[in-house]
């Protein structure tokens, strides 16, 4: 049987979707968070050179993943908002940047208690620090871009174009350890394998695919509300079930 | 050394509790109530247009 896919790029169905799938994305990082944590502070081995620090890991790499990956999904989607004139597109990357800037937030944030007690600083002007910085201020530019502009489809054309432009700082976020000298490490993971213990590699996985549900399912919670909006004038959402169940209004 | 440097090498696992996954799990809990509140907004202020549309609408 065929999946017509595209019937899914209207909103109109998209927001039914999005409602079923949320309670299973949901569930499911839960489940994975307790997990990872368990693996990762029960399981995982102490590190010979950092000790318990290292245990940051499990919550620092994922936030840094998620970051630059929600980026490149947010431009993309504002790519394909601003090329071909789609509306879930454009309400899609809105929706993505605050989780975005929040990942960008914790990563900055996490890396900053890790780097205390192992390089004696909270901060340094590193490449791989000053970069994940910028990402965190183009997610805010962006958030900033769009709520400065009424009218929202001019919203979505012009924060479209800051989104495209700064994903050229993601590369350079990746490849910052590999193109200067910095007090960050560089890739621990890497195509070629690892030296990371098993339960250390399970735990960060895991606790990365839960990163990932959180986000998907909090992405999906807050795109509905923007097709609300967004939609507010058409019939089929003042024929949706939940216009109903809310109180009527005080006069 | 700082008072901090010290606790933070006596209470390692606190720290890291405390200082990293806390957060970011609090950070996670404002973000569902955020969501949660804006959805709940939303549908209020669909509701109350609704309502004054119909009112008009009956008025004339």
């Amino acid at each position: 049987m065929a999946i017509n896919w595209f019937k899914y790029s209207a909103p109109t169905t998209f927001y039914g979707l999005a409602g079923k799938m949320i309670p299973w994305f949901a569930f499911s990082a839960i489940i994975l968070f307790g997990v990872g944590l368990y693996i990762g502070f029960a399981v995982a081995p102490v590190d010979a050179q950092q000790g318990e620090f290292y245990r940051i890991i499990f919550i620092h790499v994922p936030s840094s993943i998620l970051s630059m990956f929600l980026y490149l999904i947010m431009a993309g989607y504002a790519a394909l908002g601003l090329i071909f004139n789609t509306r879930l597109s454009a309400m899609m990357a809105t929706a993505i940047a605050p989780t975005g800037a929040l990942f960008a937030f914790i990563s900055l944030w996490t890396g900053a208690l890790w780097g205390k007690p192992m390089w004696g600083a909270w901060w340094v002007w590193d490449a791989r620090l000053t970069s994940e910085l910028i990402l965190l201020f183009l997610y805010l530019g962006f958030i900033a871009l769009h709520a400065s502009i009424d009218d929202p489809r001019r919203a979505d054309r012009a924060s479209a174009l800051l989104a495209i432009v700064g994903s050229v700082n993601v590369p350079i976020i990746y490849f910052s350890v590999k193109w200067w000298n910095t007090l960050h490490q560089g890739s621990t993971i890497k195509f070629t394998g690892t030296s990371m213990h098993i339960a250390m590699q399970q735990a960060m996985f895991i606790m990365l695919a839960a990163c990932w549900l959180y986000a998907i399912s909090v992405v999906l919670a807050r795109v509905r509300s923007i097709i609300l909006e967004r939609e507010r004038n058409t019939v089929w959402v003042t024929q949706l079930p939940e216009m109903n169940e809310l109180p009527k209004v005080q006069q | 050394m700082s008072a901090l440097d010290i606790w933070m090498r006596e209470n390692t696992l606190a720290y890291i509790w405390l200082g990293s996954y806390a957060v970011a799990f609090i950070i996670f809990l404002i973000e569902i109530a955020m969501v949660k509140h804006k959805r709940k907004i939303t549908l209020q202020q669909l509701r109350m247009m609704r309502d004054a549309e119909n009112e008009a609408g009956e008025e004339n």
